[in-house]
């Protein structure tokens, strides 16, 4: 990106003043090496969305920003209802609530090695991955719409995981304003055969290890040491998220100039909040939040009988789970003044701070854990809200690394057969049913993680509290 | 005369698909078959089985947008892939038969599931010589 084009406030805090049609100004928080490598588009997707009717303060873009659809990729945006503001299916994207969860074990890595092999081979066999794998569970319609209003709680009554599991969930497990009959047959019936599948691309399940504590008081609230075991599942809402995303973006395409909406790109397709067609999106997505809940939710079980069947000792509790892709209701103070709004978080994470009640009780005195998903085969970080992030992007952080390389780019440059064997020679175990999809993930095809997280926490979004590294990796 | 083909092309985050041809109806199919593919070698699926598809929308663009995601829920749901079309576009509305064979992990070694086709880098259009070109970014 063009430096030119912007206006330096602090070491990561880069502003584009309102032109023409922005209504906001927009706001780029990143590391000047970040920056300059940033595609144009971002530039771009953050000035339009700037121009949307209801947005408060600023268009927002995470330190791992890249080209998206609509917003970018690391985009954060909120809108008022009451002055007009917009919900976009654009803003929250096709793999609603897409978003990681990690769980503690118990275990140390001198307890892994001697099974490391063995516990690869049953999570393997255990948790569908890949297209064409099908999930073992099938709900009939009754169920369907009972686990999109309920998630992960559904789940959890119906003997997938722990009640405990809920506190440290998003929501407590469950998206209030889920509406299961705004949900399209077909998008029903493409979740059929998908309760408790991993999906593709960049999903994954991995057996991770702490490297390192950057702050140590609050690693010992999150109850993480080095040398811990944690396991990590990156996965969304899987088809039925994927459908809606899809059948809302041309409703909304559609819709758009008769709620006169002049729409810069119709990637950024969008809709008054306080309208039909809006509510029957956010009672939508809502039910695509609790999919993805319910979804990662059910993979914990099956995690839980991999481990059992080859660690006994192995007792697996729920870290945290955040999601990516979503719109919350939440209220941030605007002018001084607590104002409801619709937060859009587009590849961004929640991060809220210490002290905020929707933090579990457990976690509230140090704030929200921050997952940040690395690529395969390279670090993770775990990071806290902080206090002072509130007040930057509405509470919100990074989400992972974000691709430097297309795909087309990564299968130039690496083959999956050769990728795996070099990760395996570092000690990490990939195990996938595509070669050609573990090329298109190779690490060299991303960012550097560290260098997001580092602009991250430079930039007070949300404090470095661990770097994890990938022992074994299921992909999807 | 156009020939007819097939390409993929650069996106960050996922893959541009684009057919091109001497007709609309055949960019469009033979964007189909960029879109399989993304998933597999489209030399690798045998035209077994069919499935008809019909779609309507106010546009071009949005009809193209359309069609793919009707390609990518077959997909999904009967666990279809596909090497074969037949395309024809009259007055806004498309209707299409669709050949394909269903999944076989071991002999299509799929790479990856196409999530949905969005409006990214989204044309359809004519170009002075009179080649039709059909083209989107798909989120995979």
């Amino acid at each position: 990106m063009d430096l030119s084009l912007l206006e330096r406030k602090a070491e990561c805090e880069w502003w584009i003043s309102p032109v023409g049609k922005m209504r906001v100004p927009g706001i780029i928080y990143a590391s000047e090496a970040l920056i300059r490598d940033m595609d144009h588009k971002v530039y771009e997707q953050v000035v339009n969305v700037a121009t949307l009717p209801g947005i408060q303060r600023a268009s927002y873009a995470m330190p791992d920003a890249h080209w998206g659809y609509g917003f970018p990729i690391g985009g954060v945006a909120a809108f008022d209802p009451e002055r007009g503001g917009v919900v976009s299916a654009g803003g929250v994207g096709f793999d609603i609530s897409c978003g990681v969860r990690n769980l503690y074990t118990g275990l140390t890595v001198e307890d892994i090695q001697p099974v490391k092999e063995q516990l690869a081979a049953v999570l393997f066999r255990t948790v569908p991955a890949g297209l064409g794998s099908t999930g073992h569970l099938h709900l009939n319609r009754q169920e369907m719409d009972a686990m999109l209003a309920g998630g992960a709680r559904w789940a959890v009554e119906r003997g997938y995981g722990r009640l405990e599991d809920l506190e440290r969930i998003e929501e407590y497990g469950c998206m209030a304003g889920a509406r299961p009959d705004q949900v399209s047959e077909h998008a029903k019936k493409r979740q059929q055969d998908e309760m408790g599948t991993l999906g593709s691309g960049n999903h994954y399940l991995e057996v991770q290890q702490v490297m390192e504590i950057y702050t140590s008081d609050i690693g010992k609230a999150f109850g993480i040491r080095k040398g811990d075991i944690l396991l990590s599942i990156h996965c969304g809402s899987r088809g039925l998220g994927h459908q809606i995303g899809t059948e809302f973006l041309k409703k909304m395409a559609i819709a758009a100039a008769s709620y006169g909406i002049d729409l810069p790109d119709r990637e950024l397709a969008c809709t008054p909040i306080n309208s039909f067609l809006g509510q029957d999106y956010l009672g939508a997505m809502r039910s695509a939040i609790n999919c993805a809940l319910a979804n990662r939710q059910i993979i914990t079980h099956l995690a839980r009988q991999a481990f059992a069947e080859v660690l006994p000792r192995a007792n697996l509790q729920l870290l945290y789970d955040v999601s990516h892709n979503t719109c919350k209701v939440e209220e941030h103070e605007i002018d001084g003044r607590p104002r409801r709004l619709f937060v859009h978080r587009k590849g961004a994470t929640r991060a809220f701070g210490p002290g905020h009640p929707a933090v579990p009780a457990a976690l509230r005195a140090v704030g929200q854990p921050v997952l940040i998903g690395g690529t395969m085969g390279t670090a993770s970080y775990i990071l806290a809200g902080t206090k002072e992030g509130m007040a930057f992007a509405f509470g919100s952080a990074c989400h992972g690394a974000g691709r430097s390389m297309s795909r087309h780019q990564a299968l130039k440059e690496w083959r999956g057969r050769e990728v795996i064997d070099q990760l395996a020679g570092q000690g990490i175990l990939v195990r996938t049913r595509s070669y050609r999809g573990v090329a298109e993930e190779a690490p060299g095809a991303y960012k550097d993680v560290s260098a997001v997280v580092d602009a991250a926490d430079q930039a007070n979004l949300a404090r470095k509290v661990a770097k994890l590294t990938p022992l074994v990796c299921v992909k999807g | 005369m156009v020939e007819k083909r097939w390409e993929h092309f650069p996106h960050q985050a996922d893959i541009g698909v684009r057919g091109i041809g001497c007709s609309k109806e055949e960019a469009f199919e033979q964007a189909a078959i960029a879109l399989t593919a993304v998933i597999t070698d489209p030399k690798t699926v045998t035209p077994n089985e069919s499935v008809d598809i019909s779609c309507e929308a106010p546009d071009d663009e949005l009809l193209f947008v359309d069609w793919l995601n009707a390609l990518i829920y077959e997909t999904a749901i009967r666990k279809l892939l596909f090497c074969r079309f037949d395309v024809s576009i009259a007055d806004h509305r498309l209707n299409a038969k669709a050949w394909g064979e269903v999944l076989n992990l071991a002999k299509h070694q799929p790479a990856v599931e196409v999530k949905g086709a969005t409006y990214t880098a989204l044309h359809v259009r004519q170009t002075d010589e009179g080649a039709w070109i059909a083209q989107c970014v798909v989120d995979v």
